[in-house]
């Protein structure tokens, strides 16, 4: 019983980190129909700040500073890298977010020298408490609140601002919205600060979790976060909540099976599976709209 | 009829070409054993031949992912899993009887008892002749096998996925490529892929010197790649020039108009990525050969990104273009950009920034400049040949421009 509470509830901690990613990801593919593949990468220099940043200031400046930081982060890759190719080939912008990537995972390497660093003890996030009895970090029990909080506060932002109602208008259609006198621009900045923002919180409850931060450790969280992005249906923020809660907890379930069957080398492995066969069988996921091809 | 003998013209300078490019790596690699003294550069254990070994390689897995993303129009990011299929088979099949107790000593032995090379042995001796014989054999059969494999892998993956759009495609076979990796590492499979650890000892391109008493007669090991990787390459050129190569670009241009002219999209598309994936999987082979193991963990997609930039530096959709930019990319990360890496002082001063990892910086920001404004990369979508004569062109246009203007201030004066 025990041990089936602390899976359930380290499933349940990843799959709310991975929610946090697959927001910035569902957002900007609604919008720009781009997957993002720096975005694992924006949450991992995010966490690389949060360890600088606490070495020479105190939680409650470092905390806030990180998520500026990663904010004007995900702001500079979006102007600098992909607004040049706006009228450009869809592969063009893909292939600039794949050496975005390489970049910052390169930058970082550089910086760090390539070992591994050990993220902060934020107290708050790691403080031990007793669920069911079952001891587990302060984080695991924050992660889920924090989720659905931000997905309440995001979902008011996107239906009852005005920006929010740009960012619905251009992902519906790119022309007609800037023919209607939405700037685009504006609306995509801020769907790129909206998911840095959301990365960079990703990024201090999951380090708590897993203290160490090496300049690859965001590719692998970032394409489950899409994985969980085309889960829940692309485009849709709750889908991409649940569909990241669901393979949180299904990753924590394989981890957890009997060591003999030796299948923990597949917890990764599984989430590209179901990728694969929701592709193939409702490629528009759980809550995704129908689109129709044009030609 | 004049279009014919135009083709006919070209297929003769590819051919030309590639003896070419071969005879100048056996002469580099021979120089030392002909002329009494040569520069540091041209010895065997220079970094010269290594940065051809490994361009060799990648030139023909970039080819061959050219193949599908630039003429097919297929965004596929899984060639690091199809080379992880081809380099395995190779090596699980490869290990000699002999060193297989060492390598899988953790399993206590390998399922397989017998590499290839065993039973050829078996057939035409181990020495002499015979052991040349087994020896080429064995390797040439495991290096297509290895392809094969790679080739029914991606068939498998394809009947489902090939019907998604660019990016999905993109990100599915992505996944099947990381699915694969968790598979070679599973240890359950040890007996067989030897779990996560590396699986070495097998023939590597140094078996292919001819030696005689002790001493090597002859340097074949940077002539080996070269020739596995021109044949492949030209095959694929082939491929490209031929209908199948029309219908791939048709559908690289519109899939719907296409369609409409009556090409079987399903069908052309399969025939492209099973046959990209065997070329990728024989690059796997290569790779597998000249870094001496088969590891699950090196065929990550970071190596895939690698492969995909090379392409897009040589621009997608030219064969001369990828083979170029494979060259460039390796001797400058391999060889001439080293030194970005190493602490460099100049008298007392100290060059900033020159630190382990600043070459992989540096890398990635000439790679950015070029995706950003030189989108169509070295040659675009033309070949060699064509880029040149359009330069020629676009330059006597300037000549002359500049001449008229010349003439025109003349006049007005």
């Amino acid at each position: 019983m025990q041990f089936a509470v602390s899976i359930l509830l380290s499933g349940i901690s990843v799959g709310g980190q991975y929610a946090l990613i697959a927001i910035g990801y569902t957002m900007v593919y609604g919008i720009l129909r781009l997957i993002n593949f720096a975005h694992g990468d924006v949450f991992m220099v995010a966490g690389l700040l949060g360890i600088y940043l606490t070495a020479t200031m105190p939680l409650y400046i470092s905390l806030p500073l990180v998520l500026i930081g990663t904010v004007i982060l995900g702001f500079a890759i979006e102007r600098l890298a992909y607004k040049p190719l706006r009228t450009a080939p869809r592969m063009s912008v893909m292939i600039s977010a794949i050496g975005v990537s390489y970049l910052l995972q390169n930058l970082a390497t550089y910086i760090t020298g390539g070992q591994p660093m050990t993220y902060p003890n934020i107290a708050i996030l790691t403080k031990t408490v007793t669920i069911a009895g079952t001891p587990t970090k302060m984080a695991v029990l924050v992660t889920p609140i924090l989720v659905i909080i931000l997905v309440v506060a995001l979902t008011q932002l996107i239906n009852h601002t005005k920006i929010g109602m740009g960012m619905r208008a251009v992902s519906k259609d790119f022309e007609t919205a800037q023919l209607m006198g939405i700037k685009i621009n504006n609306v995509i900045s801020a769907t790129f600060i909206v998911g840095s923002a959301l990365a960079a919180i990703g990024s201090m409850l999951y380090f708590s979790c897993y203290t160490a931060v090496t300049p690859t450790i965001g590719a692998l969280p970032g394409l489950k976060a899409f994985v969980a992005a085309v889960f829940g249906g692309i485009g849709s923020i709750p889908g991409a909540v649940i569909g990241a809660f669901i393979i949180g907890i299904c990753e924590s379930i394989i981890k957890g099976l009997p060591s003999a069957w030796d299948v923990t080398v597949f917890s990764d492995a599984f989430t590209f599976a179901l990728l694969i066969i929701v592709l193939v069988f409702k490629p528009t996921g759980l809550f995704g709209e129908k689109a129709t091809d044009k030609v | 009829m004049l279009k014919q003998k135009k083709d006919n013209r070209s297929s003769y300078i590819i051919l030309a070409c590639a003896i070419g490019a071969l005879l100048l790596v056996l002469l580099l690699e021979n120089l030392n054993l002909i002329l009494p003294s040569v520069p540091a550069v041209l010895l065997p254990t220079s970094q010269l031949f290594t940065v051809l070994k490994k361009a060799a390689v990648y030139s023909l897995v970039a080819v061959s992912m050219n193949l599908l993303n630039g003429f097919t129009g297929l965004f596929s990011l899984g060639q690091a899993g199809f080379m992880l299929l081809g380099a395995y088979t190779y090596a699980i099949l490869m290990v000699p009887a002999a060193a297989k107790d060492q390598v899988y000593y953790l399993y206590g032995g390998a399922a397989l008892n017998n590499s290839l090379q065993d039973i050829l042995n078996g057939v035409f001796g181990s020495t002499g002749v015979g052991g040349t014989v087994s020896l080429i054999l064995s390797v040439l059969i495991a290096m297509i096998l290895g392809g094969l494999v790679a080739a029914l892998f991606a068939w498998l993956i394809g009947l489902p996925v090939l019907r998604l759009k660019s990016d999905y495609l993109a990100i599915a076979t992505l996944g099947f490529a990381e699915i694969l990796r968790a598979i070679f590492q599973w240890q359950k499979l040890g007996p067989i892929t030897n779990g996560a650890n590396m699986i070495k000892s097998f023939p590597t391109y140094s078996d292919f010197n001819i030696r005689a008493g002790g001493k090597v007669v002859c340097y074949l090991s940077t002539f080996v790649p070269f020739l596995v990787a021109i044949i492949c390459i030209i095959i694929m050129v082939l491929l490209v020039n031929s209908t199948y190569g029309r219908a791939f670009k048709a559908i690289r241009d519109d899939e719907v108009a296409a369609e409409a002219m009556g090409i079987n999209l399903a069908k052309h598309k399969m025939l492209s990525f099973v046959t990209s994936s065997f070329f990728a999987g024989v690059g796997g082979v290569l790779f597998a050969m000249y870094v001496a193991n088969a590891q699950a963990k090196v065929y990550t997609t970071t190596m895939t990104y690698e492969i995909l930039l090379i392409v897009v530096i040589g621009g997608i959709g030219s064969i001369s273009g990828s083979i170029i930019a494979t060259f460039a990319y390796v001797a400058c990360s391999e060889w001439w950009l080293r030194f970005l890496d190493a602490e460099t002082y100049i008298g007392s001063f100290k060059v900033p920034l020159l630190r382990n990892g600043f070459r992989m910086v540096v890398f990635s920001i000439i790679i950015m400049i070029v995706v950003l404004f030189f989108r169509k990369g070295l040659l675009g979508d033309k070949e060699l040949p064509e880029a040149i004569r359009r330069w020629k062109a676009s330059a006597k246009v300037r000549k002359e421009r500049k001449a008229q203007k010349a003439q025109k201030e003349a006049a007005t004066k």
